[in-house]
């Protein structure tokens, strides 16, 4: 299979330098569509959004990115996704480091039951980092970068499921980003987090618009209007989500094209 | 509520207490029988030194480094069986497979195994066919079967308790599954783990059927897992039924027997109580 | 998804655990009936039911009458278990409606403690207590009556514990519903907990059953093992699993494998009736 980016002239906007795209992506679980037939481009180094009212999908839609739709049974994937111009679904693609690459941070903090230096180790062994000199400098640079390191320097050891809901998300957050991933998706990280954390998560993922190429889920139309470079609407429509417009955050806002949007936007539907 | 609906209340009332006294009765009856009889045998002597007379003077020494190596062997070949056939139902084939139906049938099967077809088994099979003959070997192997099904569905239970967060966090750093296993689902599982080895352990220390064809009567101490030992249970029986004044013995290994099965059982509930805690952590 | 090489590993070795496992009991009943063929096919099974008597170390030309340790076995079953069910269930009914909360706490711990006693136990204390206790009334006291008492002492446990479970899962709309009709307890007990929960106390009575007809030390210590058809509840029998205990360890050849005929007949009893579990039972026999 070719391994050069294509040109996707059905796309709504081109963009020179996609890092994902995906063409007539659908997700289906055992009875019914989750997402139907989608085409979406994600710009690399930059924030997108994703919003939509609940079950249209946009968590489907993430866990395609990652290939963690092949842990569900009895769910399907058809269509393609590009990750630098290399299609995710071929078969004999290494998914242990598609899902390096690809980085993931769920709603509810998940970090494991165990210290939180292991937190960080843990995923760098397996990813190659035997070192011990080399595995305490990056758990300390990951925990730097979440702004967590000066916090929990003084007690590594201690389990990390006695840190709290926000110090827990960006644990999970450094977790991932110590693996050097290119994109980070994050499925609503906010929401399980009291009004201060969510303040303090969401500068962090402001601060990775540089480095990594980022998709947020929210339900916060004005954090994605904060933080977005580029938000899409998902809707359900015939049972099955799909994707309703996709903009350059502040004129997705200011002036939106579809009825949907507008009324999403205004909130008067959603 | 009418009048001959309160007296059968009253009635059953009556019947239930009848019954409940009953059963205690009988339970303080045994206790209070074993304890009073056997407690007196026992002293740090008893349990160092080995029987004599076929077990009606001395002590059981022998006896209890025999249950120990039975035990040993039976722990050493049952929990990575276990564990494993466990980890395979439910973290590697989906949960409603044919195969794992299949397997879980034949476990509950094996389960309802009567311990002297155990021995039947065991007698020929690690006896005969591998050439173990009457010893510890044969002895442990059979009691590692017996207690498989107890192990594997105990650990299951643990394995289905560790949360989806585990399974789907560690996937999505790209962790490998066996990773995923060792590192985050072993320890979520070592609750059911801990319950069942308390239950095999236990199953196990009781038994005397499956052992009297396999591992045998020989009271020596063994020098090896290919001689033959006796196991305490056994030497309660033989004590009891073909020794004539083993009584006293037998009452007092018995009550070793009882305690050695109440001292597992409150280490496992503090293990499980400090694993729940979360005071340890890997 | 291409596995890694770690994985595949483990995937081999999980596999091998399992179908150790699962494959278990296939090699048991297999050595069984492989033992037992030699005695099948020249005895037959016609003289294992008619024969004049139990004399199996004699060869192919001895007597195969297993039909007074089937008898023991069933005598010695019932009995066990026309004690242990009704005092089970009563013991569960005692637990979940009866007593009072601290009481059914203890009771319930104090079942669990039964059910963890070695039968080697139940049967020494049989022998020294219990025997000479019948024997004041009636000798030899090594009996049928002795062998089912212990047996019921030894699976009433199984039976309360599981009948129980059974009452405990019943929804607790059930029982809303019968107060707010005004029922009375013992009503709401007969007619309305019971019926229901009549497929788990079914199922834990078979398998209590089960229980009983697999055990050997204890029947083997108490009952006196004569080799007969008993007529009274003060007659010495000998079951079919102390049977194979006793003659086991000096059988050779033709009479080995009459002792695996007795394993596979008991094997057969014990499998019929958990496949009565598996029909009464939705959830699996054994927890
Ligand atoms: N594991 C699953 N099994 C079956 N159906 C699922 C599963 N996950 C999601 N769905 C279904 O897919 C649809 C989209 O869900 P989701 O992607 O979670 O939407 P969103 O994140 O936008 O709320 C919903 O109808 C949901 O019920
Ligand atoms: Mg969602």
């Amino acid at each position: 299979m070719s391994a050069s980016p294509r040109e996707t002239l059905d796309s709504p906007q081109k963009l020179q330098d996609a890092c994902i795209s995906t063409e007539g992506l659908s997700v289906s679980y055992a009875k019914s569509y989750a997402l139907r037939d989608l085409h979406l481009e994600i710009p690399r180094g930059s924030i997108t959004a994703l919003v939509g009212p609940s079950g249209c999908g946009k968590s489907s839609f993430l866990k395609t990115l990652n290939r963690l739709t092949d842990l569900i049974t009895g769910c399907r994937v058809t269509g393609s996704v590009r990750l630098d111009g290399e299609d995710i679904y071929q078969s004999g693609f290494d998914v242990l480091s598609l899902r390096r690459r690809v980085g993931m941070i769920f709603q509810k903090p998940n970090p494991f039951p165990l210290s939180i230096r292991r937190n960080l180790t843990l995923p760098l062994e397996e990813h190659g980092t035997q070192d011990s000199a080399a595995l305490a400098a990056k758990t300390e640079a990951a925990l730097r970068d979440v702004g967590l390191w000066d916090e929990v320097k003084d007690r590594l050891d201690s389990s990390a499921m006695i840190l709290s809901g926000g110090q827990q998300q960006r644990l999970c957050i450094a977790r991932a980003l110590a693996l050097g991933p290119e994109v980070v998706l994050l499925d609503e990280p906010c929401s399980a987090l009291d009004p201060l954390s969510s303040a303090v998560v969401e500068d962090l993922i402001a601060s990775l618009r540089e480095s990594y190429t980022v998709i947020i889920v929210t339900h916060n139309l004005s954090q994605a209007r904060r933080i977005a470079d580029q938000t899409a609407l998902f809707w359900l429509e015939n049972g099955a989500g799909t994707l309703i417009e996709t903009a350059p955050t502040e004129q997705f806002f200011s002036q939106p094209q579809h009825r949907l949007t507008k009324e999403y936007v205004s909130g008067a539907r959603g | 509520m009418n009048r001959s609906s309160v007296k059968a209340d009253r009635t059953a009332t009556f019947l239930c207490w009848i019954v409940a006294f009953a059963v205690t009765g009988t339970f303080f009856w045994i206790l209070w029988d074993l304890l009073g009889h056997g407690f007196k045998g026992i002293s740090w002597s008893f349990l160092t030194t080995q029987p004599r007379d076929a077990g009606r003077s001395g002590g059981i020494s022998s006896v209890l480094v025999s249950t120990s190596l039975i035990l040993g062997v039976c722990l050493g070949v049952a929990i990575p069986t276990g564990v494993g056939t466990a980890a395979f139902l439910s973290e590697w084939i989906p949960r409603k497979s044919r195969v794992g139906r299949w397997i879980r049938r034949s476990l509950d099967l094996l389960a309802a195994v009567p311990s002297i077809v155990f021995g039947l088994f065991g007698a020929v099979f690690f006896g005969e066919v591998l050439g173990f003959g009457f010893s510890i070997l044969s002895g442990g192997l059979t009691l590692a079967l017996m207690v498989l099904p107890i192990l594997i569905r105990a650990t299951e239970a643990g394995f289905r308790s560790a949360s989806e967060e585990l399974r789907l966090g560690g996937a999505a750093l790209g962790l490998r599954r066996a990773t995923i296993l060792r590192h985050l689902l072993l320890p979520a599982a070592s609750h059911g783990i801990v319950v069942g080895l308390v239950l095999g352990v236990g199953r196990a220390l009781a038994e005397t059927a499956a052992l009297i064809f396999t591992s045998g009567y020989v009271t020596r101490m063994p020098s090896s897992l290919l001689d033959s030992g006796r196991s305490i249970s056994v030497h309660i029986y033989d004590l009891a039924m073909n020794v004539p004044g083993g009584e006293a013995n037998a009452y007092a290994t018995a009550v070793v027997l009882i305690l050695l099965l109440i001292l597992i059982n409150s280490l496992a509930s503090w293990a499980t109580q400090t694993w729940l805690g979360g005071r340890s952590l890997p | 998804m291409s596995p890694s090489r770690g994985d595949r590993w483990l995937a081999g070795a999980l596999g091998l655990a399992a179908a150790l496992a699962g494959g278990a009991i296939v090699l048991i009943l297999a050595f069984l009936v492989i033992e037992a063929w030699p005695a099948l096919r020249q005895v037959g099974l016609s003289r294992f039911l008619g024969d004049s008597g139990w004399l199996p170390a004699a060869g192919p030309d001895g007597n195969f009458n297993l039909v007074p340790m089937l008898a023991g076995t069933v005598a010695v079953t019932a009995g066990a278990m026309l004690l242990a069910v009704p005092a089970g269930v009563i013991s569960a009914i005692f637990c979940r409606y009866y007593a009072p909360l601290g009481v059914s706490h203890i009771y319930r711990r104090l079942i669990e403690v039964l059910a963890g006693i070695p039968s080697v136990v139940y049967g020494f204390w049989g022998l020294v207590v219990l025997v000479p206790w019948i024997t004041r009334f009636r000798p030899p006291g090594q009996s049928l009556l002795a062998g089912a008492l212990i047996l019921a002492l030894m699976v009433l446990p199984t039976v309360a514990l599981l009948a129980e479970s059974a009452l405990r899962s019943l929804p607790r709309s059930y029982f809303e519903g019968a107060a707010a009709l005004g029922l009375g307890r013992f009503t709401t007990v007969r007619s309305l907990a019971l019926p229901a929960a009549a497929p788990g106390i079914g199922a834990g009575c078979v398998l209590a059953t089960a229980r009983a007809l697999g055990e050997t030390m204890a029947v083997l210590m108490v009952c006196g093992n004569v080799v007969q058809v008993p007529t009274s509840f003060f007659d010495p029998i000998r079951t079919l699993t102390a049977n194979i205990a006793l003659e086991m360890a000096y059988a050779t050849q033709f009479h080995r494998s009459a002792l695996f005929v007795s394993g596979l007949a008991l094997m057969g009893l014990v499998g019929l009736l958990i496949s009565a579990v598996e029909r009464l039972s939705p959830k699996p026999a054994y927890e």
